[in-house]
């Protein structure tokens, strides 16, 4: 199976582990990631005011190069995937805002056809459930990370808008538990799974985020969780910079150990 | 003055798309929003003032920095209002005005850390600047 892989920024730079584990896994998995060549960062936020054009064409480019390829767009970045899931929403709902921004890609040098949102935009989650099967990954574990409490912080990007997001029930989730289960490990529940870790008020208001961020360690430490796993860089930056108890690891990373790939 | 300020508040409601009339005042939005001690005035003011025409204090009070864009209020809302669309809307209307950038780009190399992930340095610029 091909697919539009879209890295983003931080995979980069600060999450190189977020990128190399999700690669590997990928080839094990019978998954080949088509990078498209001149991507460009996605702004790591969504700005909701329909008006809001040119902050949104860079999802735009990734989304019409997805569709010129006949392949679903897969990112790992939770931000990556809220900006272009969400832009791409707005493609196919928003008349007036998408015929501002196919207007705006009429001047692009090759200008392609315009775009209605046609591309499939999907998490790498989101592949594994539903195009790789959790069955199919399971029988693929090699390492099963056997008696391990992993508790899954999803925080807000992945889910929300709920309405737009369509990633899975918004104040009930199950998909990164199954995951969990199918690596192997036990998957611990706890009440702020779906709560904000203070994102990017880190940047000019730490002691915010510091009490958001405890909350969501606290809790998961409580429920008798060992380990937080997560698929986004800026939540695992502040629950780590505010001295959670417990590690905080990238799902690609316990994907590739299971699959035994973390190590080649 | 009040020409502009009706004038101002209906472009608020058309690029947030929120109709503030259809709250009912139950005040989940605030009771759900994890910047609710951070805030000087609160989700449910946000689109109670708002409808009222009460733009001026919401615009020149720190509280539309306190937004995390976690979006809570909006899934958690009965009614569908959408709060987090509406701090949006009046925070882009003060940081759009020449020169009311909330952060520079000047400024950052000392917020940062060595971990500090780019991510959030771009989500902080798109949020605060334009």
């Amino acid at each position: 199976m091909k697919v539009t892989y879209f890295p983003g920024c931080t995979l980069r730079t600060k999450a190189k582990d977020l990128d190399l584990y999700a690669r590997r896994s990928a080839e094990a998995l019978g998954i080949e990631l088509c990078e498209p060549k001149d991507w460009q960062c996605c702004g790591g936020v969504f700005v909701s005011a329909s008006d809001e054009i040119a902050t949104k064409l860079s999802s735009v480019r990734a989304l019409i190069d997805a569709k010129e390829k006949e392949q679903p767009i897969v990112t790992v970045c939770s931000a990556c995937h809220n900006v272009i899931k969400q832009t791409n929403y707005a493609m196919q709902n928003d008349e007036t805002f998408a015929s501002r921004v196919n207007a705006y890609m009429a001047q692009e040098k090759n200008p392609p056809l315009p775009y209605a949102g046609e591309a499939e935009v999907l998490h790498f989650l989101e592949l594994i459930r539903d195009k790789v099967g959790f069955d199919t990954l399971k029988a693929a574990v090699k390492n099963p990370l056997t008696g391990k409490k992993i508790a899954a912080y999803y925080g807000c990007l992945l889910l929300r808008p709920g309405k737009v997001m369509a990633f899975d029930d918004v104040e009930n989730p199950s998909i990164i538990e199954d995951f969990i289960r199918a690596l192997g490990a036990e998957p611990v529940i706890y009440p702020a799974r779906n709560e904000c870790c203070g994102g990017y008020v880190a940047l000019e208001d730490p002691a915010s985020a510091k009490k958001k961020s405890n909350a969501v360690s606290d809790s998961a430490k409580n429920h008798g969780a060992e380990m937080i796993v997560t698929a986004c860089p800026l939540c695992k930056y502040n629950l780590v910079k505010n001295g959670s108890s417990l590690p905080v690891v990238y799902f690609t990373e316990l994907l590739a150990e299971a699959l035994g790939v973390k190590e080649v | 003055m009040e020409n502009k300020n009706e004038r101002r508040k209906e472009q608020i409601l058309r690029m947030s798309g929120v109709n503030p009339k259809k709250c009912m005042r139950c005040g989940k939005c605030s009771g759900t929003c994890p910047s609710y001690d951070e805030m000087e005035y609160h989700p449910h003011q946000f689109v109670s003032m708002v409808e009222s025409g009460d733009l001026e204090p919401l615009m020149s009070s720190p509280s539309i920095y306190k937004c995390l864009s976690c979006f809570a209020c909006v899934d958690r809302c009965p009614r569908n209002v959408e709060p987090a669309k509406l701090i949006e809307a009046l925070r882009l209307t003060v940081i759009r005005e020449k020169g009311a950038n909330h952060l520079l780009a000047d400024q950052i190399p000392a917020l940062l850390d060595e971990e500090m992930p780019q991510q959030a340095i771009v989500s902080a610029m798109r949020k605060y600047s334009k």
